[in-house]
């Protein structure tokens, strides 16, 4: 139970985190990745405000056990593949095509924007064609 | 000035909530991932809905008290553009196995090398599309 309250808290802590840093607003996010036309470096300071945060709060918390859990669950992985550049480009492409990535889509469910809600079911549809793939092994 | 301290204020925000997660349940706060795997019910995934329906509920509070601060905006693009956006996004980021939050926010302080990279990447394909739409323009 208290576990589930934490990651609610979490949620709720992330959601006004990205909507307060701009994240949520496409022009925003697409303004950043204009990087040869009218570049907007503000949403930097949202990797720098999170990354440098975390970057000493995740050495401290790790240092113990979690504190509802019996260990930590870190990816463990660490090799460069195929799969992870390819991913990453096609991620890249979507992201540069609308400005929005997938917490910053959940979040702009609640505008009621029909084009918020299309992105989701098509991110979902995304996901699942990728699990079905994967599945038949053609990935 | 405050086009860079929202975003800060917000990335702290987001810092302080990915901490919370590891803290507390020893998880990486990665959107894409935990949103793919609600689909498969289980009982473990509960603080996985749990997580999204935060994310769902901290977005309608500031949408209610907040609409002209944060969400004075609108998602400009024609179907198609939202669809292929969309696919590409889910598709993408279960092959590369995170997104912006799994890989940046909590891999790249952890110094993980595959996060790092696809950082790197997703944010340069970002850009060059941006890029090559304007020129295309």
């Amino acid at each position: 139970m208290k576990s589930i309250i934490i990651s609610f808290v979490s949620g709720v802590i992330f959601a006004a985190g990205l909507s307060i840093s701009g994240m949520t607003n496409p022009e925003k996010v697409k303004g950043f990745l204009d990087v040869f036309g009218n570049w907007d470096i503000s949403l930097a300071f949202v990797m720098i405000g999170a990354i440098g945060l975390n970057f000493f709060s995740f050495k401290k918390v790790t240092k113990k056990k979690p504190l509802f859990s019996s260990s930590h669950f870190l990816p463990t992985k660490n090799e460069i593949d195929k799969r992870l550049i390819l991913g990453a480009s096609i991620f890249g492409i979507g992201w540069g095509l609308l400005g929005i990535c997938p917490g910053p889509g959940i979040v702009n469910l609640v505008t009621m924007d029909s084009n918020a809600l299309l992105f989701v079911v098509s991110m979902t549809i995304g996901m699942f064609v990728f699990k079905v793939l994967e599945k038949v092994r053609v990935l | 000035m405050d086009s860079f301290l929202f975003p800060l204020v917000g990335g702290l925000l987001i810092g302080a909530s990915s901490t919370l997660m590891l803290w507390g349940l020893g998880r990486v706060t990665g959107i894409s991932g935990i949103y793919s795997s609600i689909f498969s019910l289980g009982r473990e995934s509960l603080w996985k809905y749990s997580f999204i329906f935060g994310l769902i509920a901290g977005g309608f509070f500031m949408h209610q008290f907040y609409p002209d601060d944060f969400f004075d905006y609108q998602i400009y693009g024609s179907t198609p553009r939202v669809i292929v956006a969309g696919l590409l996004v889910g598709f993408g980021t279960r092959l590369g196995n995170g997104c912006t939050s799994g890989h940046g926010v909590c891999g790249i302080p952890r110094l993980a090398k595959r996060s790092i990279f696809a950082t790197i990447t997703f944010i340069i394909v970002g850009m060059l599309t941006v890029g090559i739409e304007g020129a295309l323009k």
